[in-house]
């Protein structure tokens, strides 16, 4: 049997039972590999459910930086019994399975091509931990130890990420260590060179910080200006408002200890939607968090905000659909019902973050975007980009960066107005009309909001040119949103490349892994990352350069392709879908392996007869 | 839609404290049937807007959908509206609230808006006591869909359409009670003298206020056999009392008999004297205010007034702490917390 045999380079999965603590001790490694500046991917794959189900937490650990998922284990902790053998038939010919030997694996379990780590994990616990509430928890931390023997890893870097983690309860430090010895010793013991996979430390993350989207999406909604929130409680998104919230009781107080935010917990997405709306539309900056179901229940309200022009940021943290679906995996699934949200003619704003650092950028710059294009932008984070930790590096503030937001005029405008004034009068030519806020003005300024049919002055109309010319104008604002919403990430590979791949959010680390390992067979493609919608120019140029487009994304449908083809009018040929749809992220060699397939397919048409 | 009232005022009209004639304080004509009972609530809005001298621009005024919904066109043109959609002004109300405290809520809903596609919203709105005056005009009916029964309409009341209904009803004062209100009160809309003091209360009230109005569907639901209609609803109400509004300059110059009077002082410094029917109802308490709607009901009778009043509450903005300033007055500077800190932020994910 050969042995897997690398440095800083391989993928470990840990199988557990949730509500174990498992996910904090799986963390726990996950950082250590950050902190020894070896670029580290960590992915948790958890259940619906608080206790007692199964849930995989998977980090790559990659030198070179591939930060996506690759595909394949070589190294397995199986911890959980019920996925046992599952886990043992899902290791890498060469691979190394740790398991509970507190019971010895049954006579089934007879590959040849694996090493088997047994270590009685349970019976150590038993003897050494006198706290019985305290074993469950601390044969996580006693595997952790075992790992860093056998990955040859930074002990002290282990010892010191404890003591960080518990710096307010120094009293829980000290048996997590021992914990960690425990399971180094044994192993040091008993399996010495015997994995010959190892972590190094390396310098490759000096100034990167780890962290999941959500936090950063949060952060950038406190940086532009956020005050009012309403949401209902959904995973995956769950943790942006928690986030908003800890942030703002940080770094958003008066002087006397009172909030500068208003934080409403609604009853369900409806309101929530509504709350952000009611406090847009009286000037404040607001914005409400949800997944795929609260997507469903907004679709009203967002028809409203469409109609009647009302800035609203929406945070959708997408996860498998439809309906209840599987709500702790990951899908971009939602791109046409937030596309075409609600009845009647309408069209939304999306951006498309691909890391924290995007979700940041871009939740900041969608509520300038909002505000200017009075209108909900919808920001389509996932599950595995909000959810997980990802190496990136730290935002930066231009601390000289002005709020855009848009066209309102103030008492002293409005005093000081030359022409006639409709909430709904396109002065400017470009579809984008000037607001007021309520309580501006004794006599001027004030309109009626109203989703039913209104004329250029706020009055309701059933007259049919009115209702035509509204109807145009907001597609005329459509036309400006182009100009605005960011563009496509476009890298040329070779300029005789004649196949392109299109792509968005979290396809994109897996995806140029992909091209590199393609680029390395021979074939040259060119990228599009798709960043926002509308579309521009650019997005169909880049199209009508390649004769073949493959569209990649992590939904059955191919969502974002019909969409392309909808907006621009590509006969459907010209694009062909590569989808991902487990609910797990998008890995490296699938995408690699569907391209390959899909061009052998096409390949003897080549050169036919047409 | 241009308003073909006239532009002149006489010079002579009365003028309240800001120099405001009651004209100042109207809105649109209405396109509602002749004989509704919610222009009459209207005209009550316009009368107590008036007499308590609020400035027109300082209101935002809400709504949802149905003919109730369609009001706030025609009163306070001078106030921002917002007509949302069905059953959601609660959430509207709620978020522009908290973007600006400073500002005066009047939300009018209707019973189909606020009992069966919005009561879920209405009862979190109550619950967290969000400071607006809230109006539901109540005619038992679906007016804009020709007249189907709505879930207020009373169990074997008929509509225009002949069957009577054989659903309950909800009680929306009752269950505003129960659920935490600060002030509710029941009027009806062919009873101007109740109905002006009772929305200048509400107006005055800090915290949610409930103003359920009777206000009978002249074309679909005014019907010998409905319980909604004028002639049933002036047969079957009994007040609770009669109360004067004083405003918090105003010197209390009128004497009640001891015990039959109840005074209650308002957060701005207003006092709300009721001048009770009953000695054993104290409308301070929940108890006794659900005890009362029941009592009538049970003998067919339809308690109006004010059936509860709680000062002691905080409202939204005290519950979740925010800062004294309206929100959406709030700069970039007191906001955005700056590049140094955000680099302060990262230290703690490495």
């Amino acid at each position: 049997m050969k042995k897997l045999t690398s440095v800083n380079d391989f993928v470990i999965r840990f199988a557990n039972v949730n509500g174990s603590g498992s996910a904090s001790a799986n963390n726990l490694f996950a950082k250590v590999v950050f902190r020894l500046g070896v670029p580290v991917s960590p992915k948790n794959i958890f259940p619906s459910n608080i206790q007692g189900l199964p849930t995989w937490y998977e980090v790559r650990v990659s030198e070179q930086g591939y930060l996506g998922r690759r595909g394949g284990y070589d190294f397995i902790v199986a911890i959980n019994g019920q996925t046992l053998e599952k886990d043992y038939d899902d290791l890498l010919p060469g691979g190394y399975f740790l398991y509970d030997s507190t019971r010895t694996l049954s006579e089934h379990f007879n590959r040849n091509d694996i090493t088997l780590i047994g270590i009685p994990l349970t019976d150590i616990c038993n003897r050494e931990i006198e706290n019985p509430k305290l074993r469950p928890m601390l044969k996580n931390i006693l595997y952790v130890g075992a790992i860093a023997f056998l990955l040859d890893m930074d002990f002290s870097v282990l010892t010191d990420s404890i003591t960080k983690q518990f710096s307010k309860k120094p009293k829980l430090a000290a048996p997590n260590i021992r914990c960690l010895e425990l399971g180094f010793d044994y192993a040091s013991t008993h399996f010495k060179d015997v994995c010959n996979l190892s972590v190094k430390r390396s310098n490759k993350l000096d100034s990167h910080i780890l962290m999941d989207g959500n936090s950063a999406t949060a952060l950038g909604a406190v940086y532009s200006g956020a005050t009012v929130v309403g949401w209902y409680p959904i995973t995956p998104s769950t943790s942006v408002i928690e986030a908003f919230d800890k942030f703002t009781r940080q770094y958003r107080l008066d002087e006397s200890g009172k909030r500068k935010s208003a934080i409403i917990q609604s009853e369900d997405e409806l309101s929530a939607l509504g709350i952000a709306l009611g406090a847009s539309w009286n000037g404040a900056r607001s914005f409400t968090a949800t997944s795929g179901p609260g997507v469903s229940l907004m679709s009203e309200l967002l028809g409203l905000a469409y109609f009647a022009e009302i800035p609203v940021v929406l945070v959708n943290v997408q996860r498998a659909g439809p309906s209840t679906g599987m709500p702790t995996r990951t899908q971009q699934s939602d791109i046409l019902a937030c596309a075409y949200a609600s009845h009647g003619d309408t069209k939304h704003v999306l951006l498309f973050p691909c890391s924290p650092t995007e979700c940041f950028e871009m939740s900041a710059d969608s509520f300038d975007l909002a505000e200017t294009l009075q209108t909900p932008v919808i920001l389509m984070s996932d599950l595995d980009l909000g959810m997980n930790d990802h190496v990136c590096l730290p935002m930066e503030w231009d601390d000289d960066r002005q709020y855009r937001r848009g066209k309102v005029l103030d008492r002293e405008q409005l005093d000081n107005l030359t022409q006639d004034w409709g909430r709904y009068l396109d002065i400017d030519g470009d579809g984008i009309c000037y607001r007021t806020y309520p309580g501006t003005h004794p006599s001027k300024g004030a309109f009626f909001t109203r989703g039913s049919s209104h004329d250029p002055y706020a009055g309701y109309t059933e007259d049919n040119d009115t209702y035509k010319r509204c109807m145009q104008r907001l597609l005329k604002k459509w036309q400006t949103a182009k100009g605005l919403v960011p563009g496509p990430h476009i890298k040329t590979h070779d300029k005789t490349s004649t196949i392109g791949l299109i792509f968005y959010g979290t396809s994109a680390q897996a995806t140029y892994e992909a091209v590199e390992m393609l680029d390395k067979k021979g074939l040259a493609l060119d990228t599009m990352r798709l960043r926002g919608f509308p579309f521009q120019n650019e997005v169909s140029d880049f199209i009508d350069q390649h004769e073949k487009i493959f569209v990649i994304e992590q939904n059955r449908d191919g969502q974002m392709r019909t969409l392309l083809m909808n907006e621009l009018n590509f006969v459907p040929d010209k694009l062909t879908s590569i989808t991902h749809i487990d609910g797990t992220p998008i890995d490296a060699r699938y995408i690699c392996q569907s391209i390959e397939a899909l061009l052998e397919k096409t390949l003897p048409h080549k050169g036919g007869a047409a | 839609m241009n308003s073909r009232k006239p532009v002149f005022r006489h010079p002579g009209l009365p003028k309240n404290d800001l120099g405001c004639t009651r004209s100042d304080y109207e809105g649109l004509d209405s396109t509602l049937c002749a004989g509704c009972g919610h222009d009459s609530v209207t005209n009550g809005i316009i009368q107590a807007c008036f007499e308590l001298s609020i400035e027109p621009h300082r209101v935002a005024k809400l709504s949802g959908i149905g003919c109730s919904s369609k009001t706030p066109a025609y009163f306070l043109n001078k106030s921002h509206g917002f007509n949302s959609v069905h059953g959601r002004m609660p959430s509207i109300a709620t978020g522009a609230n908290m973007a600006n405290k400073d500002l005066s809520y009047i939300g009018v809903s209707g019973d189909g808006d606020t009992a069966s596609i919005g009561i879920g919203q209405f009862v979190h709105l109550v619950r967290r006591n969000l400071n607006m005056v809230y109006i539901v005009m109540n005619n038992g009916c679906y007016g804009l869909t020709k007249g189907q029964d709505s879930a207020t309409a009373d169990k074997g009341s008929a509509s225009k359409k002949g069957r009577s209904n054989p659903f309950e009803a909800i009680d929306l004062c009752e269950m505003a009670v129960q659920l935490g209100a600060g002030f509710v009160a029941r009027g009806f809309s062919g009873d101007k003298e109740q109905l002006v003091p009772l929305l200048k209360a509400a107006m005055l009230h800090k915290g949610f206020a409930l103003v359920d109005v009777i206000s009978p569907c002249v074309t679909f639901n005014n019907t010998a056999s409905s319980t909604k209609s004028y002639n049933w609803v002036r047969d079957h109400m009994e007040a609770s009392g009669t109360f004067d509004v004083i405003p918090e300059r105003q010197e209390i110059t009128t004497h009640y008999e001891e015990g039959a009077t109840q005074s209650v002082a308002l957060h701005d410094g207003s006092v709300i004297q009721l001048h009770k029917s009953d000695n054993s109802f104290d409308v301070t308490q929940r108890r006794s205010a659900i005890n009362a709607i029941e009592d009538h009901r049970e003998k067919g009778q339809i308690l109006t007034g004010i059936l509860h009043i709680n000062e002691t509450l905080m409202d939204t903005h005290d519950i979740i702490e925010t800062t004294d300033k309206p929100l959406n007055t709030l700069t970039q500077e007191e906001l955005c917390p700056g590049n140094q800190t955000l680099q302060q932020i990262f230290e703690t994910y490495r």
